[in-house]
């Protein structure tokens, strides 16, 4: 079995099924089988739907840093499902707020997005992941061409976003929207150094080796996304 | 020690409020002048030492609320009291070590009484009466809760404050050891309320020491607490070791540590958002997953006990 099959036929449904682990638990814990929901079970479940929802924006950005440090390419194959259940776990994260929360009662969801701020932000990190998410397949990928890449790199707001709606959630206890925030300045920082050091290096080899094919020195992954972030 | 059920009370037992408290005062101010508590009276309310221990001759009081009370689990396990960490089930969980006797309470201030007292003579002279009060948080839910407890007018009298005492001050116990969410510096420790002195004397207000007739748990305060219906629920100091009348507003937590969404007043108030959600409806803990949020009424549906204390009061610019 080489690389490709073992993914596709043994990683990735491992990885599914792991990645949906925490939302089963959510339905197991509902049905007081494997713990409890507590005493206010709607918070609960909107609390762990978010908090997994910026938990899976965290690793999908880490994708890229640990692809770098480590070598191992084939961790890209699993961004686009880890990015999808990120998007899964926001948007169960938005229906418990919209239906259990809220009720469905319009004119009370549309105030609050409208005038409560950390809800405004919560909002636009949605509505960029739809676009995200509906933009994920291979087909659209290539329809798009330059504009996907533009879009998709919208995962950074989302994440920024992510933290910010958290941090002016909780209460007066923003211990844990901080390690979200650190985790997220690691991420995009390491990025942004590459990128510096990156940009450094390419100058150098370009002058080094003027009578290159005239390509840059980029690396080319066996797989359409780009090297570098 | 388990003394054994309290028998119900017959009608022709029950002594009417006017004598009640002619013959209560008679004999609070017969003590006083003596200089001790000699006297005891022949109900006064006893809190034995052991964990939530059973507590026996309770009254039932006109102001409880015909609403039908929260599970004693989720009333013991889902609670805000940050001395014990900041989650909801942390108080539960991290108070499991707490030993809330032998306790003291210092009562200072402008009084002509004043003194620090073992938490039995401070409860020994009232008698013990069952409240079932609805509590609404700022965070916009509630639950119905049947405290035990003594009217705080009670205490309050048996003080004397004099006229300068225009606010009542209270602080909760300051001891990390025993308190661990006290290490962590969300609050500026110890926890402090205050109330005016209307307030502190109104007869919904009462001292709670017992939850669903037995000593309070932990997580909810032991062994004694504020709890005053009309108001969110941190106002409800839990822990208290100290009493003080006052002459300007006290200091208060939550005011200090965020003055732009907590006030001194606090009152339940739908048409006063918090400035980062909305008061108007509440979420009633135990109606279950699928229930909706329901409307949240002024002063916690105590209005027309309370709304008196507030005439011309600007209640959007005093939250």
């Amino acid at each position: 079995m080489n690389t490709l099959t073992r993914i596709r036929f043994v990683g990735k449904p491992v990885v599914f099924a792991l990645c949906l682990v925490p939302a089963s638990l959510v339905v197991t814990d509902a049905f007081e089988l494997t713990g409890s929901l507590g005493a206010n079970p709607v918070e609960a479940i909107q609390d762990r739907f978010g908090i997994w929802g910026l938990r899976f924006i965290m690793i999908t950005l880490a994708v890229t840093p640990l692809r770098q440090v480590t070598g191992w390419n084939w961790l890209i194959r699993f961004r686009r499902m880890l990015g999808l259940f990120a998007f899964f776990y926001v948007l169960m994260h938005f229906l418990t707020w919209l239906v259990l929360d809220q009720g469905l009662l319009i004119p009370a969801i549309i105030e609050d997005i409208a005038e409560r701020p950390f809800i405004t932000i919560g909002f636009a990190a949605f509505v960029l992941l739809v676009a995200m998410a509906a933009t994920s397949t291979n087909g659209i990928r290539r329809r798009m061409g330059k504009r996907w890449q533009q879009l998709h790199y919208g995962v950074y707001a989302v994440g920024t976003l992510g933290v910010w709606h958290f941090w002016w959630q909780v209460k007066l206890d923003t211990s844990e929207p901080a390690i979200y925030a650190a985790i997220l300045a690691a991420l995009l920082g390491y990025r942004f150094y590459r990128r510096l050091n990156g940009s450094r290096k390419r100058a150098r080899q370009r002058q080094a080796v003027p009578a290159a094919r005239g390509a840059p020195a980029r690396r080319r992954a066996t797989h359409p996304a780009p090297d570098y972030d | 020690m388990l003394i054994g059920k309290a028998p119900d009370i017959r009608s022709s037992e029950i002594t009417s409020e006017r004598n009640y408290f002619n013959r209560r005062r008679f004999m609070c101010d017969a003590a006083l002048a003596a200089g001790a508590l000699l006297v005891r009276p022949s109900h006064g309310a006893i809190i034995p030492v052991e964990r939530e221990a059973p507590l026996s001759d309770i009254a039932k009081s006109k102001y409880s609320t015909t609403d039908e009370p929260n599970s004693f689990e989720d009333i013991s396990t889902y609670n805000n009291y940050y001395e014990f960490g900041t989650g909801k089930a942390d108080p539960a969980r991290n108070s499991q070590e707490f030993q809330p006797r032998p306790w003291i309470i210092a009562v200072s201030g402008h009084a002509e009484n004043t003194g620090t007292f073992d938490l039995e003579d401070f409860v020994k002279p009232y008698h013990l009466e069952e409240r079932i009060y609805r509590m609404r948080c700022v965070e916009a839910w509630s639950m119905v809760i049947p405290w035990v407890g003594i009217p705080l007018a009670d205490v309050i009298r048996r003080f004397r404050p004099t006229s300068n005492a225009k606010y009542v001050a209270f602080e909760t116990l300051h001891d990390p050891d025993r308190m661990p969410g006290q290490k962590a510096r969300v609050l500026k420790w110890p926890y402090r309320e205050g109330l005016t002195i209307a307030e502190a004397t109104h007869p919904l207000t009462i001292l709670a020491v017992g939850l669903y007739g037995k000593a309070l748990p932990n997580a909810n305060g032991a062994p004694i607490r504020l709890v005053m219906p009309w108001k969110y629920g941190f106002k409800g100091i839990k822990g208290i070791v100290s009493m003080r009348f006052v002459e300007t507003r006290p200091a208060t937590s939550w005011e200090m540590a965020a003055p732009n969404e907590y006030g001194f007043y606090a009152n339940v108030n739908p048409d006063v958002d918090h400035p980062r959600w909305s008061q108007a409806r509440e979420r009633r803990i135990g109606a279950g997953i699928f229930a909706q949020k329901q409307p949240t009424l002024m002063f916690n549906g105590y209005g027309e006990h309370v709304a008196h204390l507030y005439e011309g009061l600007d209640l959007r610019k005093n939250f």
